[in-house]
């Protein structure tokens, strides 16, 4: 693949995760979009192009949101796009910044991306219907939790993977988010297997605390060029690779239990990073995480071990803040909260910190020179992987 | 969040807030009408549940009867060429229970989704209904629902169907020996 230009990261910003936030989302962006322009050291009229990444029009109400929340990023009389690819719409957002800097078309690019799902009465649950076949699901009376409520049932008939199991990635997120100041109140904490398992079923095997709530916020990253990078910045974290790919929305014609998506978007990043050993290369991952079995489902796909194996890497405390894989020691969209396009910038942003040694309470604990930002969306069909480095 | 950071903007409001009033906030319904068409596969398909058939379309490239039919394969990129007859038994490739309503309101009957692969399908080649006569508990329906279950349609009347896939009401176990082949 060709491109011009290597592309860092340079500073990145995120709003707390808050439900019905005061804020609207314009003023999201914008807190967002100051602080990552403040942590780079740079000013708005410095910037040459804007991104937004933000998920479905109808949460908010508003349509075109894109357009709507241009004023909050910066992205007024500047070259401007949006980008939306369900959940995977936020680490696409730093995908599509990369190539615009990359392109050489752009020496700086602000790239921000936002979720207020809270205005939704009584619940974005209900907006998501439409993303099933209006013709052969909806009549069944469907919701959004069905698709994924058969994926993990799938996953764990195949694997013969116990609900307890998968049930640990909730403890060990909902953990790790209690370091996180913007973590959304309520949802991170010290809870038992018995206690995510105990907790009410929604969709069985989906329990309410295996599922990230709804919550607003916004984040932002500041990409540049190579020049401006070495320029402006003492510790650039550069863009190592990126990786996107959709699979079919005849989703009940697939293997549910494997993501192939994802294996083809992490491959596409790998060959561009050079990374022919993931197991060995990345040090730290942020996997996407809306449901618990999703991140074992994530890491799977991303190639980080065996079709099954990821549960037994938890198991053993591999994937813990200070296991030899550090998995979503951001807490993620489990202990964080879920605001679907601000949730993938963010897990870019985390590995950012991560990388830099910022993450402060967060910060895992073996050295780190390579890590993975992830995130999924749509009918369980797109992938998008961003491996960053120093 | 970097420890540079000291400030984290966002502030929080509750749904009591809302409820007394202390957030302006505003209503708005959306009134969209759709009419949307069914395109050449699904047209088939529905007049087939009319007639209790469940039709798939086959691509000579791949040598794949798929279900929902479409009339491209979107594998090999080319047209599919005929309609099969598949049946309308098959087997469990996953469920859940839901006790969500698409408004995500509680429902205390549970639901019981499925992916339910049709025999004379290729494999793999499932379509999304419901389960029925699977109990009224979740105990109950665990005990009796597993992956690779065979189920047969439980279809409308004749009369009452209306060329959806509502006229199939469920898909109920098949009990015995051979069952999902005969019933």
């Amino acid at each position: 693949m060709g491109y011009q230009n290597k592309v860092a990261v340079v500073g990145a910003g995120l709003t707390r995760f808050v439900r019905r936030a005061q804020e609207t989302g314009k003023e999201l962006c914008f807190e967002a979009a100051r602080m990552a322009l403040d942590a780079a050291g740079l000013r708005p009229r410095d910037i040459e192009a804007v991104v937004m990444g933000t998920a479905p029009d109808v949460f908010d109400g508003v349509h075109m949101k894109g357009e709507y929340l241009a004023d909050g990023a910066g992205g007024f009389r500047k070259p401007y796009m949006r980008s939306f690819v369900g959940g995977g719409s936020g680490v696409f957002a730093a995908i599509h910044g990369w190539y615009h800097v990359a392109s050489g078309h752009f020496d700086t690019v602000l790239v921000v991306a936002e979720e207020k799902m809270s205005s939704c009465l009584p619940h974005p649950q209900a907006a998501f219907n439409g993303i099933y076949d209006q013709f052969l699901e909806r009549p069944l009376g469907v919701n959004l939790l069905w698709i994924f409520a058969l994926e993990m049932n799938r996953y764990m008939q195949v694997h013969k993977i116990p609900l307890e199991t998968i049930a640990l990635v909730s403890v060990k997120n909902k953990r790790n988010g209690l370091d996180h100041p913007c973590a959304q109140e309520g949802i991170p904490g010290n809870y038992t297997v018995e206690e995510i398992v105990g907790s009410e079923v929604m969709v069985w095997p989906v329990t309410r605390l295996m599922v990230s709530p709804v919550t607003d916020a916004a984040a932002a990253i500041v990409m540049v060029s190579e020049r401006v990078a070495k320029r402006i910045s003492d510790r650039p974290v550069w863009v190592k690779g990126v990786g996107w790919h959709l699979d079919t929305s005849y989703w009940t014609n697939r293997d549910l239990y494997y993501p192939k998506y994802v294996e083809y978007a992490a491959r596409m990043a790998y060959d561009m990073a050079g990374i022919t050993n993931p197991r060995r290369e990345i040090d730290v991952v942020e996997a996407y995480d809306p449901f618990a079995y999703k991140e074992l489902h994530h890491m799977e796909g991303l190639l980080l071990c065996d079709k099954g194996e990821a549960p037994r890497l938890l198991e053993r405390g591999i994937t813990a803040r200070n296991g030899e894989l550090p998995v979503c020691p951001s807490g993620g969209l489990l202990g964080v909260g879920n605001p679907i396009a601000a949730a993938g910038l963010m897990k870019v942003a985390e590995i950012f910190w991560q990388l830099r040694g910022e993450a402060g309470a967060r910060q895992v604990s073996r050295p780190v020179r390579t890590g993975l930002a992830q995130a999924w969306g749509d009918l369980m069909q797109v992938g998008t992987v961003v491996v960053l480095g120093v | 969040m970097s420890v540079h950071i000291r400030e984290y903007p966002g502030v929080p409001l509750r749904d009591r807030d809302l409820q007394e009033g202390r957030v302006l906030a505003t209503e708005w319904r959306v009134k969209a009408q759709y009419a949307w068409d069914t395109g050449a596969a699904l047209s088939r398909f529905f007049r087939g549940l009319k007639e209790g058939k469940i039709y798939g379309r086959w691509c000579p490239g791949c040598n794949r009867v798929m279900v929902p039919p479409r009339m491209f394969c979107e594998w090999c990129f080319r047209p599919t060429v005929r309609w099969v007859a598949v049946r309308d038994t098959g087997r469990v490739n996953t469920f859940s229970v839901s006790y969500v309503n698409w408004d995500a309101s509680r429902s205390s009957v549970p639901r019981v989704p499925a992916v339910i692969e049709l025999d004379g399908a290729s494999p793999g080649m499932g379509i999304m209904h419901l389960l029925g006569e699977v109990g009224d508990t979740l105990e109950e329906i665990l005990r009796r629902v597993r992956v690779g279950m065979p189920v047969r349609a439980v279809w409308k009347p004749p009369t009452e169907r209306q060329g959806a896939i509502t006229d199939i009401l469920y898909f109920a176990p098949v009990e015995g020996p051979g069952g999902g082949e005969n019933g």
